[in-house]
């Protein structure tokens, strides 16, 4: 089974947000940049995972990015993908990416194709559905469960107010969410293997960009809160009531 | 010229999300506004008070097939010379919207939250933490909305309806089953929700939780250890790896407030939060903010929510 493990870099959860460039681009000054947790802890890992029950197969990751993403690129290789490509672009749309990894992807045979559920610095979770149309696989997003056998796939989709399970004949694509793994740390020996692991550069064709981010603002700073003494617990009640008109 | 609006109407009745996204349709003001949607629907006259001027259904569609969903509304987009197409953005607009985004190389805006001025929208990044204005340059749109970010329209007039008449393909996915967790209100659209987190000390303890959120017509939700430690049901987590919500009114009981919960709680237009520790974090994003124990306050609130119940 053929693999291919959609890759995002981004800023750490954690990461002071603010933006430059007349509020263009993101300010990744001082920011520490990590591997998206959606295509880490759930899409990566359970990738290996099925390669590793089958026994045999690969597991490639692909990136949009500059060179600044290798680092995250090579975390990757280290926590199991046995090879990464990077295609280099600095996109602006979603669709941007997804054409770029179909470019890429289309003549390469991958039976199963994993992003994460969404990136979170951009949130828009597209790029999976996008590259599945693009290579005319069907979609599943937002899996919390998946299990391969004999080329059928059955996976396990949130939907609000419970779960749906799916079946799918590979070729398949899917988005993952929480549950479909548990997070997996590199050790030593994959963090040296990760070193001669092949990470291959592709040039990024011609496509079109159809949307663009062109600004980014901060949400307007938050009101002081007001305190209410546990003794008069009821008058929340009320003043969701009356003030705030939300009940 | 037209607009076209795809719902997943499947259920006993309208979902409001439906209903928000066919009057977002309406008030884009391109042209007449068709609806579409699959499987078996009923009451869909009622979204011309929304501004739909005919809902067309593809009754033989019953699951979310997103390659099938896909095909139908590249049929209805071409026969209407659709220029936008709106979608909810919630689990069956995730399936199809991206798909249709690159079928048509449209330029797609993933979750906006409001109407756009010309052909700039508007959506929430770094889950809530900013906003970011996506500028669409192509013939055709694609643009998911944001449970909760308009009103319904309550117009006058009922739409007509018509069968799909097209072969949406093979279907390349099979249902097996669904796991249907609880009959309350579906978490992405409630207007109010009530939320607890580890200070309920175990699962025994959510009677005066499901009881305050009766009383208020809310949702309950979760925080992520209460989920993961199985007291409740893991789609009622909300947070960065749960669901992300944002409804009118947020109320949180026994939850300190984790940069990753308030990821998924920070679009709420207003937060109440109850908490024994004053230092807890929460209390920094909240609106209002009780510093008491849970079970002391859960009974008052619940007094005052039956009054006020009583009163209206």
């Amino acid at each position: 089974m053929k693999i291919l493990v959609l890759l995002s870099q981004v800023p750490d959860t954690t990461a002071r947000i603010a933006f430059t460039d007349g509020d263009t681009r993101f300010d990744g000054n001082g920011v520490t940049f990590i591997m998206n947790p959606y295509d880490e802890w759930y899409a990566l890992v359970r990738a290996l995972e099925l390669k590793e029950a089958a026994g045999s197969g690969s597991v490639t990751t692909v990136t949009v990015g500059g060179a600044d993403t290798e680092a995250t690129i090579r975390k990757g290789l280290a926590i199991g993908a046995d090879e990464a490509v990077r295609i280099d672009a600095q996109p602006t749309d979603a669709l941007q990416v997804a054409e770029l990894i179909a470019a890429y992807a289309k003549d390469k045979g991958f039976d199963l194709v994993l992003a994460g559920k969404e990136t979170i610095d951009h949130n828009s979770g597209v790029v999976g559905g996008m590259v599945a149309e693009l290579l005319g696989m069907p979609y599943v997003p937002l899996a919390s469960k998946l299990e391969v056998s004999n080329g059928l796939a059955t996976i396990e989709r949130d939907v609000p107010g419970g779960v749906e399970v799916v079946e799918a004949k590979l070729p398949l694509a899917l988005s993952a969410s929480k549950g479909m793994a548990e997070q997996r740390i590199p050790n030593m020996r994959g963090i040296m293997a990760a070193r001669t692991k092949p990470l291959t550069v592709v040039p990024a064709t011609s496509v079109p960009t159809p949307a663009a981010t062109v600004r980014f603002e901060m949400p307007p700073p938050k009101g002081a809160v007001k305190m209410i003494p546990a003794e008069e617990a009821g008058t929340l009640i009320e003043l969701l009531h009356s003030e705030a008109k939300v009940i | 010229m037209s607009t076209i609006v795809f719902i997943d109407t499947r259920g006993e009745k309208l979902p409001k999300a439906a209903q928000e996204a066919v009057t977002y349709a309406s008030q884009l003001n391109g042209g007449p506004v068709t609806a579409i949607t699959f499987g078996e629907a009923n009451g869909l006259e009622s979204l011309g008070a929304q501004g739909a001027r005919k809902v067309i259904v593809a009754r033989g569609v019953k699951a979310v097939d997103s390659q099938q969903l896909t095909k139908l509304v590249a049929d209805v987009a071409a026969a209407e010379s659709a220029s936008t197409i709106v979608f909810v953005h919630d689990a069956t607009g995730k399936a199809v919207a991206p798909r249709v985004a690159a079928r048509l190389q449209a330029g797609m805006v993933a979750g906006a939250t409001g109407m756009p001025e010309g052909n700039r929208f508007k959506r929430n990044v770094f889950s809530g933490k900013a906003r970011a204005y996506v500028e669409v340059s192509s013939p055709v749109k694609v643009v998911s909305l944001s449970p909760n970010s308009i009103p319904v329209a309550k117009g006058e007039g009922a739409a007509t309806i018509e069968d799909y008449t097209g072969d949406p393909g093979p279907a390349g996915i099979t249902v097996k089953e669904v796991r249907k967790a609880g009959t309350g209100i579906p978490l992405p659209e409630a207007e109010i929700v009530v939320s607890a987190g580890r200070g309920m000390k175990g699962p025994e303890n959510w009677g005066p939780v499901e009881e305050l959120a009766k009383e208020l017509g809310a949702a309950t939700a979760c925080s992520r250890p209460v989920a993961d430690m199985h007291w409740r049901p893991h789609h009622e987590h909300v947070g960065q790896t749960g669901v992300a919500i944002r409804p009118n009114c947020y109320i949180a009981i026994g939850i300190s407030g984790a940069i990753q919960h308030l990821a998924g709680v920070n679009q709420s237009k207003v937060i109440a939060v109850i908490n024994k520790d004053p230092e807890a974090p929460f209390f920094k994003a909240a609106d209002y903010g009780i510093v008491g124990d849970a079970f002391e306050v859960l009974p008052k609130l619940i007094e005052a929510a039956k009054k006020l119940n009583a009163e209206r």
